[in-house]
């Protein structure tokens, strides 16, 4: 039976740990309502404009002529992996890293050997990571998930196009978690350059909807194609990192609230074998005072 | 005519009922009244003027964007 006195501290020290994650947890949920909002308004915009490229996409016989959508041998891959720049937010992290770890192992293990995969990390805590194992991190960019904006988001994606262009990287891939509630995020791999050809069935409703539709192009489609490409990858990146970031909190704010419980559920406990010590050493007392009379008595 | 008007921050106007939109084109200025015909196009910076009958018109500021017209609905994807 631990002293009174002990225990009574531990039972300061959880109550001001469980005073911190709830104070945490506030900050994540607040947090999160900003970032659900900032990612379902972008939703929209971006599923409209991944239609309409679809739409324009599927009337250009000679896609393949775009610079954006060349397939070439996959020889020196970059992945852009997106976590997170604090910790305490349950798997969120090491779910990413093992994932990407894994991603590399399966895909790439050969150009791994050569030393050609390349990572780009965004958020710290892959950042701390990668540079540590033999990884090869060019760049990493945790000041992103701070501001959020998306006009330094564009030129991260611009520099991603023009290494894409200029054949310095053969495969861009992004790795991130995509925001589905507060406590579910899902994890995702897309490939980011070259873009991927839209999915078979998708492809068929384009080419329905195009016997119907016979657009009329202005000024002409390569000319919509080029503006239109750079904008979807710009979006797509954007949305790729705000996603990430409502995870994030929604994934602090869940783990967070999971420590509030465990808290409370150890306070219990903790109360009950104070009150058990504190009852022994009233017993004990009486007891004293009892023996004590009854020798007096004698 | 439907209108649906959308930046990356937010939805910027709906309405249903639309008489005449004025778009900036790269190629210059250009409207659109019921029942046009299919077609993209790539707006530049400029202004878009909304008509619906019986109302003053509005104007929303551009910096570029993407227009699609299909089926008497128009979608602006504005920046």
């Amino acid at each position: 039976m631990p002293g009174l006195k002990e225990v009574r501290i531990r039972i300061a020290s959880v109550r001001s740990t469980q005073q911190i994650t709830n104070a945490m947890k506030m900050v994540a949920a607040s947090k999160l309502r900003k970032a659900q909002t900032a990612i379902l308004k972008l939703r929209p915009y971006a599923a409209k404009l991944r239609e309409i490229l679809q739409n324009l996409s599927s009337s250009i016989e000679n896609s393949s002529e775009n610079t954006f959508s060349k397939e070439r041998d996959p020889n020196k891959i970059l992945i852009v992996v997106i976590a997170s720049n604090r910790g305490l937010c349950g798997g969120f992290n090491s779910n990413i890293i093992k994932a990407t770890q894994e991603f590399i192992e399966t895909r790439y293990p050969a150009q791994f050997e050569k030393g050609n995969v390349s990572l780009i990390c965004i958020g710290r805590k892959a950042s701390e990571f990668f540079s540590k194992k033999n990884y090869h991190v060019i760049e990493v960019r945790d000041d992103l998930l701070d501001s959020l904006r998306f006009d330094i988001v564009s030129l991260l994606a611009e520099k991603l196009m023009k290494a894409f262009t200029d054949k310095e990287y053969d495969r861009i891939h992004i790795i991130y978690n995509q925001f589905k509630n507060a406590a579910v995020q899902r994890l995702i791999m897309e490939q980011f350059l070259p873009i991927v050809p839209a999915a078979q069935e998708t492809k068929t409703k384009a080419i329905e909807k195009e016997v119907t539709a016979d657009y009329i192009f202005e000024p002409d489609k390569e000319t919509i194609l080029r503006e239109l490409i750079p904008k979807t990858l710009r979006i797509q990146l954007f949305k790729a990192i705000l996603d990430s970031f409502a995870s994030e909190q929604g994934a602090r704010m869940t783990a967070m609230q999971k420590a509030t419980d465990n808290a409370d559920d150890l306070l219990k406990e903790l109360q009950i074998s104070y009150n058990k010590a504190r009852q022994s050493t009233i017993t004990n007392e009486i007891l004293e005072i009892v023996n004590g009379a009854e020798a007096l008595k004698g | 005519m439907k209108l649906n008007i959308i930046t990356p921050d937010a939805t910027l106007f709906t309405a249903d009922n639309i008489h005449l939109v004025q778009l900036p084109g790269v190629g210059g200025s250009f409207e659109i009244m019921s029942n046009h015909a299919p077609l993209i196009s790539v707006l530049k910076e400029g202004k878009i003027k909304v008509v619906i009958k019986g109302q003053d018109p509005k104007f929303f500021d551009i910096q570029g964007g993407v227009i699609e017209v299909l089926n008497n609905k128009v979608l602006i994807l504005a920046e």
